[in-house]
């Protein structure tokens, strides 16, 4: 059991700015409402953040202009099959880490 | 006064806490799940128990949690691992935007307690409520989030120490749970757009995987997925009339 000290700030600065976007609009419902374009700016975030961080999950970081680890690839395919057949969270998660094993099993 | 009135008019088909709770259990199997993976991941990424408990109490947010992960692997300055966290849990806001209008009979202090608890599965939950004209009420919501607010821990402090024993997480594909979360979550996303907007929606990502494969070749992949997802959601706002 220990905690390292530039860890602990870095939870509670993460903290601090998940706890504010949670209750802020609890706090100001009453008086003040978004301007329509912010609203709809956010409601594409989202999508785009989950698109974004799937296409990182697959590009390798190193002194190469554009490299791209083909293993989680061939892992999202089926993965993705099954999300949008199931559409549960659980499962997806379950059969993505299979998924993934058989492909480091099998290359 | 107003909370009073409210009760009065509702008080025969009030949501106990304990219905709340119950409303809970469905999306349980999901919060174990990730929670236990969270867990596993921030064990593999040198974190402690005590550390990997306590970004499940503070920042309690599954996505935030990996991604938290994955930028301190990457030496990732605070900074960025921060903002970052700040832009990944931006829907919050919108999630929150929605449901607040829902408990404004309450006080202030109780409109924090459950602002501060809300997910999208209890966003789920009680939207999906809201949506069949059955009344929600504070005891009902706290029932529902404290529920998935304690799980969520326990199944982080239980893959936190499961993760200490499995010495590659690699080997068994568990940091592959990441993508698929994501994967998944993507799709409820769109399964909850009108077909109309769907072709729309699916351009949108096709920009976000263009400019993240072009983006990447210059600058570090934690400032691309910024990037890309403002301005992804920029062009969205610019093309939908």
């Amino acid at each position: 059991m220990s905690i390292n000290l530039s860890i602990l700030f870095i939870i509670l600065g993460c903290a601090i700015v998940t706890f504010i976007p949670r209750i802020i609009p609890f706090i100001v419902i009453r008086n003040i409402k978004l301007p329509k374009i912010v609203v709809k700016w956010l409601s594409y975030i989202p999508i785009c953040i989950f698109a974004a961080l799937i296409v990182d999950s697959f590009i390798i970081d190193d002194e190469s202009l554009l490299s791209i680890d083909w293993s989680v690839l061939a892992a999202i395919i089926p993965t993705l099959i099954v999300a949008i057949w199931t559409k549960s969270l659980a499962v997806t998660v379950i059969v993505g880490i299979v998924c993934m094993a058989t492909v480091r099993f099998l290359f | 006064m107003n909370e009073l009135s409210y009760e009065m008019t509702s008080e025969e088909h009030l949501p106990t806490f304990s219905q709340g709770v119950k409303d809970c259990i469905p999306t349980l199997i999901g919060y174990i799940s990730i929670g236990i993976a969270a867990g596993i991941v921030g064990a593999s990424s040198n974190l402690s128990i005590l550390e990997v408990t306590l970004l499940s109490v503070l920042v309690y947010a599954g996505a935030s949690q990996f991604i938290i992960c994955a930028l301190l692997v990457s030496g990732s300055p605070i900074s960025v691992i921060v903002f970052t966290t700040f832009i990944v849990n931006l829907r919050n806001f919108l999630l929150c935007m929605t449901l607040a209008p829902h408990f404004t009979n309450y006080s202030l202090m109780k409109n924090i307690g459950i602002g501060a608890l809300v997910t999208d599965e209890s966003f789920g939950v009680a939207i999906n409520k809201i949506a069949k004209r059955e009344i929600i009420n504070a005891q009902w919501m706290n029932g529902l989030n404290v529920t998935a607010y304690i799980f969520w821990i326990l199944s982080c402090m239980l893959g936190a120490v499961f993760g200490k024993w499995i010495s590659n997480p690699e080997v068994f594909g568990l940091d592959f749970s990441l993508t698929a979360m994501f994967l998944a979550l993507l799709v409820l996303q769109l399964q909850n757009i009108d077909y109309g907007k769907l072709k729309f929606y699916l351009s949108l990502i096709v920009y976000v995987v263009l400019l993240m494969l072009v983006l990447c070749m210059f600058v570090p992949s934690y400032i691309a997925i910024i990037l890309s997802t403002i301005i992804v959601a920029t062009i969205g706002v610019v093309k939908d009339k």
